[in-house]
């Protein structure tokens, strides 16, 4: 089974902050890590290649730092990693991201199973990967908790609001993976050594001549930014105090019926 | 660039077994801000086995116009039935902007229409409006965990999408008396375009079935809960609230709640009309899942826990004293 696990690195978002005087993103010294649903998702494709054999294949878009979580990927199992680099592919929206990745994995081999985490925790969109299954045609399941070959037949279990749909689709498919869905292995120390020696092949613009450059970077992207700026926070609450709890529980519960908010 | 050709504005009426999800009851109130601002109509669509409760929703909260596909092919969501009739539709009538609600099919219909019309989708928007000059809808979005928020805009390519998370807006004032005009499309979509079939369905089970984004009184609980067995104190504020329990990351991530009761930006957005915060710190991420809810008390040990700069009651103690003190207040007033 040929399994493609798109990864993102992303910046670690609990650990970002807020200048408090300039009121901007701090993001130096913020943590860069493999996105937690890709984690996911790499896991669900390890787990396949374990019950049904295989090769897992992991492709990242970014700059050349972002070999960081391919290596990663290596270490905790992956047989191949790509890089999917170029400067004609900043500024990137979503469509445009899909765009690239679904021509880059057109280049690799032919694929059964594509896989992606549910949403990046940067970006929180959750489009890139179905846009990636648009481009290429494939068929996806998004949300997934977990997949099962039967035959030529894949049945997979997937996440919804209202509970969870059991579905039946056949190869090839693409599918992303929730924190629900397993829990990540760890790397081993043999393969985390292994994999910091491991060459990490790019893909530029160069090596997808039958790509489409008006649908890539900031020129091929259908959305822009017109501005970004920092939430405004306000501390105008009411502070509730008392002796004891009951006191304090006594004040509250008033304020709330006087208000007729209870 | 002139969109002249390119009318009205869409929202897609979500269903699941044949009822409307509040969603897009809720982007019918935003639809219809930004049909005013265009001086087009609003316009719903509703696919489905059956529609009659859809469209009768579609109606009284407001549509002009509603788009209805009935068949048995749409009694599940696939994105290759339902990404069908939305394609054809949009053949059809070329609308000029379109809002799907950000729930997990709604993500993965979106982005196939985006990608199939070559056009800008731009996810879990929490304000909407239109620059009236160019006709361009303005998508405001948290990035970053809710650090950053962007506005962004889809000037070159129409329609003009966007997806708002469940619970980020209200649902508008019903109005009985509107008359939409119902126009029924026959779009079948063949079996074995169907690639993708839900044989089998495991209804969630949830603890007296108020789900987070429906719920009017949610008691969250963070870090400060300290194990699993303690969240069982805010539960008990919750029943005598006739609410439901709500947690922050921290809380998923210690294993101590399940990911489906997760407030903020990677869980849930809610509104409802009282949050309380237990132990939440209020990281951003947290907070642009909440912020909206309309009366926001936060108990906490530390007093410089940024949650108290959005809540609207600070109590700075311990919620295990603080909770418990609750709900017997709140029972002695019951009886009295």
């Amino acid at each position: 089974m040929n399994i493609v696990v798109c990864i993102k690195q992303v910046p670690d978002t609990t650990e970002i902050k807020i200048d408090p005087v300039k009121n901007t993103l701090i993001r130096t010294g913020v943590p860069s890590i493999m996105n937690p649903f890709d984690k996911n998702a790499l896991e669900t494709g390890l787990t396949l290649k374990d019950r049904y054999g295989g090769k897992v294949t992991v492709i990242s878009m970014g700059p050349p730092q972002a070999k960081a979580v391919l290596r990663e990927a290596l270490s905790m199992g992956a047989d191949e990693a790509y890089l999917v680099t170029d400067r004609a592919f900043g500024g990137s929206d979503t469509y445009a991201t899909s765009y690239i990745l679904s021509q880059a994995i057109k280049k690799l081999d032919d694929f059964d199973v594509i896989l992606g985490g549910k949403q990046a925790i940067d970006g929180d969109t959750g489009q890139t990967a179905p846009s990636i299954a648009e481009h290429l045609g494939t068929a996806r399941l998004t949300y997934i908790l977990d997949l099962e070959v039967n035959g030529d037949k894949v049945i997979a279990r997937r996440q919804v609001e209202e509970g969870i749909e059991v579905i039946e689709a056949r190869f090839p498919i693409l599918c992303t993976a929730t924190k629900e869905s397993n829990k990540p292995r760890y790397a081993t120390i043999k393969r985390k050594i292994a994999s910091l020696k491991a060459e990490i092949p790019e893909i530029t613009l160069a090596d997808l001549p039958d790509a489409d450059v008006s649908k890539m970077g900031l020129k091929g992207s259908p959305t822009k930014v017109k501005a970004t700026f920092t939430p405004k926070r306000s501390a105008c609450g009411v502070t509730i105090e008392g002796n004891t709890p009951g006191e304090i529980a006594n004040a509250l519960i008033g304020k709330l019926a006087d208000g007729k908010i209870l | 660039m002139s969109f002249e050709a390119w009318k009205d504005v869409w929202v897609f009426v979500e269903c699941f077994k044949d009822q409307p999800k509040s969603v897009g009851l809720e982007l019918l109130g935003q639809g219809r801000k930004l049909a005013e601002g265009l001086k087009q109509d609003l316009c719903a669509v509703v696919i489905g086995n059956h529609t009659k409760e859809a469209v009768k929703a579609a109606g009284e909260y407001g549509a002009d116009k509603i788009y209805v596909v009935e068949g048995a092919e749409y009694e599940d969501y696939s994105a290759d039935a339902y990404g069908n009739v939305f394609l054809k539709l949009c053949e059809k009538y070329q609308p000029n902007t379109i809002l799907v609600g950000a729930t997990v099919n709604g993500r993965d219909l979106g982005s196939k229409i985006a990608v199939s019309l070559r056009t800008g989708l731009t996810a879990d928007c929490t304000a909407l409006s239109v620059d009236e000059e160019t006709g361009n809808v303005v998508w405001e979005r948290p990035a970053f965990g809710g650090n950053l928020y962007a506005q962004i805009l889809c000037s070159e390519t129409r329609p003009q999408m966007g997806t708002c998370r469940p619970g980020a807006f209200k649902k508008p004032e019903k109005n009985p008396d509107n008359k939409p005009v119902v126009i029924r499309e026959e779009i079948s979509t063949p079996a074995q375009e169907i690639r993708t079939k839900v044989i089998d369905f495991i209804k969630a089970c949830e603890d007296n079935d108020i789900r987070l984004d429906e719920a009017e009184i949610i008691v969250s609980g963070g870090r400060g809960m300290k194990s699993a067995e303690n969240f069982s104190v805010l539960k008990e504020l919750a029943d005598a609230l006739c609410g439901t329990v709500g947690c922050s990351r921290a809380a998923v991530d210690a294993g101590w709640m399940p990911q489906s009761k997760q407030v903020g930006q990677t869980g849930a957005t809610v509104s409802p009309k009282i949050y309380f915060a237990c132990g939440i710190s209020g990281a951003v991420q947290h907070v642009a899942g909440m912020s909206e809810s309309g009366t926001i008390i936060a108990i906490n040990k530390d007093e410089t826990a940024p949650i108290f700069e959005v809540a609207d009651y600070c109590i700075v103690g311990d919620l295990f004293e603080v909770v418990p003190a609750l709900v017997k207040e709140l029972k002695a007033r019951q009886q009295g």
